[in-house]
């Protein structure tokens, strides 16, 4: 008893978290290191520093196409993704109706569902249908997997947002759609942005879905898989990750500082929880 | 009571693209992969007529035995793994660090956000044969010639997809111990008990319904996964979804694949069922 | 106040509000004056708040109709309403500043800039806010909030301004303060308002007429002082203020007068106006005596034809109060007896002997 009192002493806990945090970092850290190293053979030790496989990134034509198509499915599943969730959020938070529990609940259940289930019967649907592979076939995948991300999102933004405000809008003689324009937009918008930057990075970030569905135009991670079989190829594999690690930390951070404004107006305490979870 | 109806009529317009989406994106090809899964496969065609015999198959033959059950003992070790090393850490973010909480969130989310194949990837180059790890140990004399029984096997898929779930099994339990009123941590104090005592009638129980959130979200995705056993696996660290992705793809056998996803997402669904009751038991006593 | 001076500005008909199987008005009646003060007091979920979310328009009325100057109000949402609201939490819309929150209902009015500007401004000198226009919505205090959220609506010339228990947020202090601000800037604007508050004494400071609701019906609606010095029933004498209750029993009754015997008191006669409508004398078995009614007597009888002789049980010093607990013959339970002290002294003790004087118009029927 007394070493589990220990154990959950402070201290104990510090040195762990800190152990912990190398094991979660252990992989991300190596990105960088091989990016900049100057050897062919992703191994240690080290062989000295070059940016020469950034460069080379450049002459790629195949990377580029990757990259305008996943630019291109990322934007959009963002773009409907939040659209979709928030009508979701919005039916969620501020209206009672029959079935609502069940309802949200199947909304919700990509979160849940093993990707390669939600890729396989789409896969199965879509070939059924007749329908050829393209990245609109990967756009309405990503944007199933997407919405409910979405939807947590701005659950807590309308959340946030106090009845009162739009009453009294709507109690100023303002309509309907200006008191959505003029109140509830402006309250949810930093909502709304960080909704639109996670959704986007899932989107490309996301694998399975995408190898299944898409059709002659890959998507940059399917490129990343079809590059990991050639050894020649993985430093600039290293170099173009890292160049995604820290677009995703970017984004990851401003999304994290509309979150933060969001909770500021909205004049709560900027909860460290919402939002993330 | 019209403008209860007026109210629900409003709720169910605003919320129904996002469900029709779903019920046309997910509900009909979930449909149809059950459907599918009553056929069979006669070469290019498919014959529609019912057959069972492609459960008959996922459920006799050994090599979908072996594969089932070694994804749900894979999985049921990573989620076990994950969720134990997972709670000290959201414990000590949600009682011991007070004014950087969130920083602390950010920073363990932010692996989370660097591309999944390169992550599994990069678990690969540190465990390989002259991976990090072994280099490393060489270097320091703690062993002569590599380990070899740490890639291409179950133990790196377990390693690699505890890595990749730790931040789905960290933030459901942090906010259920941020939930926690600490007036009643001092209570139990006050009346008697010690610290085990404490966290054992008290901060278990009312962080429960965090640990099978988090249990939930990290065992039913791992189940499917495919990229870490095909990545870090070797042949004896494949799973179902490997099986079930070569069925759709160079087996052409459509039907076979989707009696196999059937009938593990029934099994994922009875376990992550029984996994709930059990922890609504637990955490039902003290409400 | 001569009741026919004024028109009505709104009228209450039958209404009945449900939310599901729950009825939270159960058929309201009430006209309200153009230009009173006009207060709907009572516990939480008697349905106060649900009334005056009907005449906002936030709510829709199950049965039954509210006109506001003569219109009625089916079918007219919030928006299209000449009422205004002041919240409970105020709602400062947090994303706009003092003066965008007051000029937020102006811009729909197709008014010039200049215009709109000295319209805000003259709203915020009503409210002793002048110069706070570009203040932000977080940098106010509760009070400030509160007044912002007034000029809010007043700067619409509403013909009616609801208020939503707009003090219940501040202290005690700043609550006198704004209870005083209140009253007199709507007897200067002579806007009819309509307070939501549960706080009695709150209701009588600052209204002409008092609504007291319980469980969704009006159980009485009087002045603050009618409805202080002639509660009609037990329940609403004790919701407002402190009252003794005594048994009691008609021992005649005429046209004009009931003859009342109160064991503890003797026998009095009662007008039969003083009484609650339609009391029956077989139905009284109660009478109410206010704390401040009775007294004291320190030596013979005083000027009260009225005595008897009873017992201090315990007694309650509040510095320029004291209430005494006093039992007296013939009285069930001892009565509360509160007297003002003379240089914050007592006049009696635990345990003695006092003669307690009350004049005939202090007892009050009650059904």
């Amino acid at each position: 008893m007394r070493a589990i009192g220990r154990f959950l002493s402070a201290r104990w806990l510090a040195v762990y978290a800190v152990a912990y945090m190398i094991f979660l970092y252990a992989p991300v850290i190596l990105l960088p290191l091989f990016a900049f190293n100057d050897a062919t053979i992703v191994a240690f030790p080290l062989a000295g520093f070059t940016t020469k496989w950034f460069g080379l990134l450049w002459t790629i034509e195949a990377l580029h196409g990757a990259v305008r198509n996943s630019a291109i499915v990322a934007i959009s599943t963002a773009v409907i993704s939040t659209l979709l969730g928030a009508c979701a959020a919005r039916a969620a938070q501020s209206y009672r109706f029959p079935l609502k529990r069940g309802i949200v609940g199947f909304i919700m259940l990509p979160l849940v569902l093993p990707e390669i289930i939600v890729a396989v019967a789409l896969l199965v649907m879509l070939v059924q249908l007749g329908l050829s592979l393209s990245l609109w076939t990967v756009i309405a995948g990503h944007v199933l997997i997407c919405t409910p991300f979405s939807i947590a999102i701005l659950s807590s933004a309308f959340a946030g947002l106090d009845d009162s405000l739009e009453e009294a809008s709507f109690d100023l003689g303002e309509s309907r759609w200006g008191t959505f324009r003029r109140v509830t937009l402006p309250l949810i918008m930093p909502g709304v942005v960080s909704s639109l930057l996670i959704t986007f990075t899932i989107s490309l970030d996301e694998f399975i879905i995408a190898f299944f569905l898409t059709g002659t135009d890959v998507t940059l991670p399917v490129y990343i898989w079809s590059q990991l079989r050639f050894p020649t190829k993985l430093p600039s594999v290293m170099a173009l990750g890292t160049i995604l690690l820290a677009l995703s930390v970017c984004l990851l951070i401003v999304a994290e500082w509309f979150r933060r404004r969001a909770a500021r107006r909205q004049g709560l305490e900027s909860s460290s929880t919402r939002g993330l979870v | 009571m019209p403008s209860l109806s007026q109210e629900s009529r409003r709720g169910l317009t605003l919320i129904s693209p996002t469900l029709i989406y779903a019920l046309v994106m997910l509900a009909a090809p979930l449909a149809m992969v059950v459907m599918f899964s009553f056929w069979s496969q006669n070469y290019l065609d498919l014959d529609k007529t019912f057959t069972l015999a492609n459960y008959r198959e996922t459920w006799t033959q050994p090599i979908f035995q072996v594969l089932m059950w070694r994804s749900l003992r894979i999985s049921l070790v990573v989620t076990a793994a994950t969720v134990i090393l997972a709670f000290p850490i959201a414990y000590y973010l949600s009682f011991h660090v007070k004014s950087r909480k969130a920083l602390w969130l950010f920073l363990i989310t932010v692996p989370f956000w660097t591309s999944y194949l390169l992550r599994v990837f990069l678990w690969k180059v540190i465990l390989g044969y002259n991976g990090v790890l072994n280099s490393s140990l060489m270097e320091l004399g703690i062993i002569k010639a590599p380990l070899t029984f740490i890639l291409y096997n179950a133990n790196a898929v377990v390693l690699t997809l505890a890595h990749a779930w730790a931040p789905f099994a960290i933030l459901p339990i942090f906010v259920a111990l941020e939930k926690i009123d600490r007036a009643l941590l001092e209570a139990a104090e006050d009346l008697g008990d010690g610290p085990f005592r404490r966290f054992w009638r008290i901060t278990l129980p009312l962080a429960m319904p965090g640990v099978i959130a988090s249990t939930l979200i990290v065992l039913i995705p791992t189940v499917g996964d495919y990229i870490t056993p095909k990545l870090v696996g070797g042949t004896d660290g494949l799973m179902v979804a490997n099986m079930i992705q070569i069925q759709f793809g160079k087996a052409n056998n459509a039907p076979l694949g989707a009696a196999l996803a059937v009938s593990s997402m029934l099994v994922v669904a009875a376990i992550s069922l029984g996994i709930f009751l059990a922890g609504k038991k637990f955490g039902g006593k003290v409400k | 106040m001569d009741d026919a001076n004024h028109q009505p500005i709104i009228e209450i008909r039958d209404v009945v509000k449900s939310f599901g199987s729950v009825k939270a008005l159960k058929g309201i009646n009430a006209d309200i004056r153009e230009g009173e003060f006009f207060s709907l007091l009572g516990p939480s979920g008697c349905g106060k708040t649900t009334l005056l979310r009907l005449i906002a328009g936030f709510e829709q009325t199950t049965s039954g109709t509210i006109a506001i100057a003569g219109q009625s109000m089916k079918d007219i949402p919030a928006n299209k309403r000449p009422t205004n609201m002041v919240f409970q939490s105020y709602a400062i819309f947090p994303h706009l500043n003092v003066a965008e929150n007051v000029g937020y209902g102006l811009v729909r009015k197709k008014i010039s800039k200049a215009d709109m500007t000295a319209e805000v401004e003259k709203a915020l000198s009503m409210v002793d806010l002048a110069g706070y226009g570009q203040r932000a919505a977080h940098e106010l205090s509760g009070g400030q909030r509160q007044r912002v959220a007034l000029a809010r609506a007043l700067v619409m010339r509403p013909k009616v301004i609801l208020l939503d228990e707009p003090l219940s947020a501040l202290d005690k202090k700043l609550r006198d303060q704004m209870q005083q601000e209140l009253r007199s800037l709507q007897k200067s604007l002579g806007i009819t308002f309509i307070l939501v508050t549960h706080d009695q004494e709150e209701a009588l400071i600052m209204s002409d007429r008092i609504a007291v609701i319980f469980d969704g019906q009006i159980a009485q609606l009087a002045s603050p002082e009618e409805l202080y010095r002639r509660p009609v029933s037990r329940k609403i004498a004790s919701f407002i203020g402190v009252m003794n209750f005594l048994e009691a029993e008609a021992t005649g009754a005429t046209d004009t007068h009931f003859t009342i015997r109160v064991p503890a008191l003797g026998e009095v006669e009662i007008a039969r106006r003083d009484a609650p409508a339609g009391l029956q004398a077989g139905q009284i078995n109660v009478v109410g005596v206010r704390p401040e009614m009775f007294t004291i007597v320190s030596d013979g009888t005083g000027s009260f034809a009225r005595t008897a002789t009873g017992t201090v049980i315990s007694t309650d010093y509040y510095g320029d109060m004291t209430y005494y607990s006093v039992a007296l013959p013939g009285a069930a339970d001892p009565v509360t007896i509160s007297m003002r002290n003379t240089a914050g002294r007592s006049i009696a003790r635990d345990g003695s002997e006092v003669t307690v004087g009350w004049g005939a118009d202090s007892i009050v029927l009650l059904e």
